[in-house]
């Protein structure tokens, strides 16, 4: 049984109408049908139309660069859960349950996900009370009775300079058997404040869902008003935007080599890569004066042109952090004490991988081809390819290492996009936006797939707009990586994903 | 080994001779304290203040900035028919009280002044802080890091991060700090023994940056403990951290009698 689906392309926006309503069941089986011929749920979330619930479902083709959209309307308080037979949407529906007090039955591991009241007063899929506060952690944690078995708490704060969250670990001695992680502690609730917009804000919510994801998150951002307003973007803001993407990328990744040294105490490269982190923030300095590219991707292009001074400032500057990379990274693949601690470590399997949805880094590093700028191609990465790094192992190394190999992509398509940047204007007008569409613009961000979608009400507002940061789909990932590890590996495996709190809690 | 040393070598010595000579150098771009001519301004006119994201701006008798709320963002440049508004490369913006974060034409702002008496001996020599994330983005966490690293080397000035703040001599705190997270940060604060500091770092910390008034957060860390030195910013660049951190222990000159900045 195939359902009729409403199939567009990234960065597209339609007629919400036209998204075809379907029967629960036959909604839950088109997600069955579509993950069983590889397609992956990148949004399963909840909206409320008067007073109903809808649910919407978006599935990817990565081969065929297509996304599906279907929607169901649901009657009552709860609907069987869909977990059992279809892990990928273990968190959609927890979320689902939180925001709107629908209960997804049957679910092996139904607990909150951030926190926070359900956005139908009245409505709690836990049957918490009005008059009692929600507070974030506590919940029913999974336990491992016996004689040597011991739980270990860690968190939200945390010993070092990194964000909140609760982490429980059932160990075996110094194996752990089990790890959960419960986030929620960074809610500040963006998307409930999205709705009413685009305003004056949202773009600023955009470049701060996650801090070292703002250039990334405000262009999937962009891309969607961009779609509901119609608007064209100049080949040379594309190209900058492009630039900036990557050059996010670099900073981010040779930062997380840095730190993966560090976790194993290798000092050479730990110290020398939180510097070279610097210079790459610093270039997208150069291009918008701040460090994290705040005010560069702006609606209908980016904030700020490249000067001709700047270029051949920026490709020596690129020149020499390639080659300060190049001399400090080769370190750790050279020295026997940092390969022990990297190879065969935090293993995820290809089939796990597959199973939770994974993205990014994350997927990549178990040989999975998953990589928007490939599969669902927009602005400039539909004119220029770059190819998509994988490796097969699934562990440590293979994380650590894959990184690597994509700053050397992203070094390269910087340097031949600075050499033959497009003239012109960086930025478009924009039209009003669009009523009564959908709209969906999914970005690689140097994490991985970030997707931003909005539904407009009748006088074009934002009725709901639904992030879906790559640390969503990636944090069970992580807890599944540590399965039977050393708990003293646990920051090593940690820090080799290097997921993002803020980017999850929203 | 030898590989090591070949690395080290082609590395280099980074640290920077900041604050003993010239501050690192600012990207040609870099938004510091931001300024209104209000000469230019024409009656009535209030666009600036419609732009902005977090409404920093009032204009009654005269323009008003309040760094707190500010994001250091374009729009209110982008908006001004007059070309009124820019931004200095004035990086140094810590202070004191939050009421000094709100700045005019007449008033500049009074930068901190290093701690007095017993706490400037307590702290002076070795301040040890831990860090509360509470509701942000995680990027004023990423610069405050970057003060760890050799270029900047945080540690030469006995300014350290610890784990527990049971070692701790105060907290440096970025977020809004939200719902979640209110209960966490009011048993680390009093975890820290006492006599104690506080640092808000970021819009976030200060007043709720780009989530004011939302109800999932408390419009930054000051109605539930008391802070020592705001340092502004969305997020303020490591220097301008480093700057409020060395203000605060007294390293840097002209920390005694609290300096206000002029507008280069």
């Amino acid at each position: 049984m195939n359902s009729p689906l409403a199939i567009i392309g990234n960065g597209r926006a339609i007629d919400r109408a036209l998204v075809p309503e379907l029967p629960l069941d036959e909604f839950q089986q088109t997600i069955l049908n579509g993950v069983e011929h590889g397609q992956r749920v990148v949004q399963l979330f909840g909206s409320l139309d008067l007073e109903v619930v809808q649910l919407y479902l978006v599935l990817a083709d990565d081969r065929q660069s297509t996304l599906r959209l279907a929607r169901t309307r649901l009657s009552g308080d709860s609907f069987p859960s869909l977990t059992p037979r279809c892990t990928q949407v273990h968190l959609f529906e927890r979320e689902i349950a939180e925001q709107f007090g629908i209960r997804a039955e049957g679910h092996p591991w139904f607990k909150p996900v951030r926190f926070h009241r359900s956005f139908r007063p009245g409505h709690d899929a836990w049957n918490r009370p009005d008059n009692q506060p929600i507070v974030a952690g506590v919940m029913d944690f999974y336990r491992v009775d016996g004689e040597q078995v011991h739980e270990v708490a860690v968190g939200p704060v945390h010993a070092g300079v990194i964000e909140p969250g609760h982490f429980r670990f059932q160990c075996d001695g110094e194996d752990v058997l089990h790890l959960e992680i419960s986030l929620g502690y960074q809610h500040r609730g963006v998307e409930r404040a999205m709705i009413g917009g685009p305003n004056a804000r949202s773009i600023h919510y955009a470049e701060t869902l996650a801090g070292d994801m703002t250039i990334g998150h405000a262009m999937a951002y962009c891309q969607v008003f961009e779609a509901l307003a119609h608007c064209q973007k100049t080949p040379r803001a594309q190209t900058l935007r492009g630039i900036a993407l990557e050059l996010e990328r670099l900073a981010n990744h040779v930062g997380d080599l840095g730190a993966l040294a560090g976790d194993v105490g290798f000092l050479p490269t730990a110290s020398f890569c939180g510097r070279i982190r610097g210079d790459f923030l610093n270039m997208t300095a150069s291009l918008c004066g701040n460090r994290f590219g705040r005010g560069m991707i702006r609606p209908g292009g980016v904030g700020f042109d490249l000067d001709a001074t700047i270029v051949p400032d920026l490709l020596k500057r690129l020149d020499t952090a390639e080659r300060d990379c190049k001399s400090v990274i080769d370190l750790l693949w050279n020295a026997q004490s940092v390969m022990a601690r990297f190879e065969d470590i935090g293993r995820v399997s290809q089939e796990v991988a597959m199973e939770l949805g994974l993205v990014g880094p994350a997927a990549r590093a178990c040989g999975l081809q998953r990589d928007v700028r490939n599969d669902h191609p927009s602005g400039i990465f539909r004119f220029v390819q770059i190819p998509v790094s994988t490796w097969e192992s699934g562990d440590v190394f293979a994380r650590t290492y894959l990184r690597w190999l994509e700053m050397q992509h992203s070094i390269h398509f910087i340097n031949e996009q600075l050499r033959a940047l497009p003239a012109g204007d960086v930025r478009s007008d924009v039209n009003p936006v669009a009523p009564s569409q959908i709209a969906i613009s999914l970005i690689e961000g140097w994490r991985g797939e970030l997707c931003h979608l909005a539904l407009t009400d009748a006088a074009g507002k934002f009725e709901r707009y639904k992030i879906v940061d790559p640390s969503f789909h990636n944090w069970a990932g992580l807890a599944l990586a540590m399965r039977n590890q050393q708990i003293s590996d646990f920051p090593l495996c940690n820090k080799s994903f290097n997921l993002s709190y803020c980017g999850h809690d929203l | 080994m030898f590989d090591i040393l070949l690395a080290r070598h082609h590395q280099g010595h980074r640290t920077m001779e900041y604050p003993d000579g010239p501050p690192p150098a600012l990207p040609e771009r870099f938004r510091g304290k931001p300024t209104i001519d209000a000469s230019k301004c024409p009656d009535g006119c209030a666009k600036c203040a419609d732009a902005c994201p977090t409404q920093a701006i009032t204009i009654t008798d005269k323009p008003r900035i309040d760094l707190g709320r500010c994001l250091f963002c374009t729009d209110c440049m982008n908006a001004c028919p007059e070309g009124a508004i820019r931004y200095t490369r004035e990086y140094r913006l810590a202070v004191h009280r939050r009421q000094d974060l709100v700045i005019d034409p007449d008033h500049e702002i009074k930068l901190a002044a290093e701690l007095d008496g017993k706490l400037k001996r307590l702290f002076g020599r070795s301040l040890k802080l831990r860090q509360v994330s509470a509701g942000g983005c995680n990027a004023c966490e990423l610069d405050v890091n970057v003060l760890n690293t050799i270029g900047w080397d945080l540690s030469r000035f006995g300014i350290q991060f610890v784990a527990s703040p049971r070692h701790a001599d105060g907290l440096l705190i970025a977020g809004a700090v939200s719902e979640n997270m209110k209960l966490a940060l009011q048993k680390t604060y009093d975890a820290v023994p006492s006599p104690k500091i506080v640092i808000a770092v970021g819009a976030c910390a200060i007043g709720g940056g780009p989530y004011i008034d939302h109800p999932e957060i408390h419009n930054g860390a000051g109605g539930i403990v008391p802070i020592d030195l705001f340092i502004p910013g969305c997020p303020p660049h490591p220097l301008t951290i480093l700057d409020g951190l060395l203000r605060l222990v007294g390293k840097i000159e002209g920390t005694r009698a609290s300096e206000t900045t002029k507008t280069p």
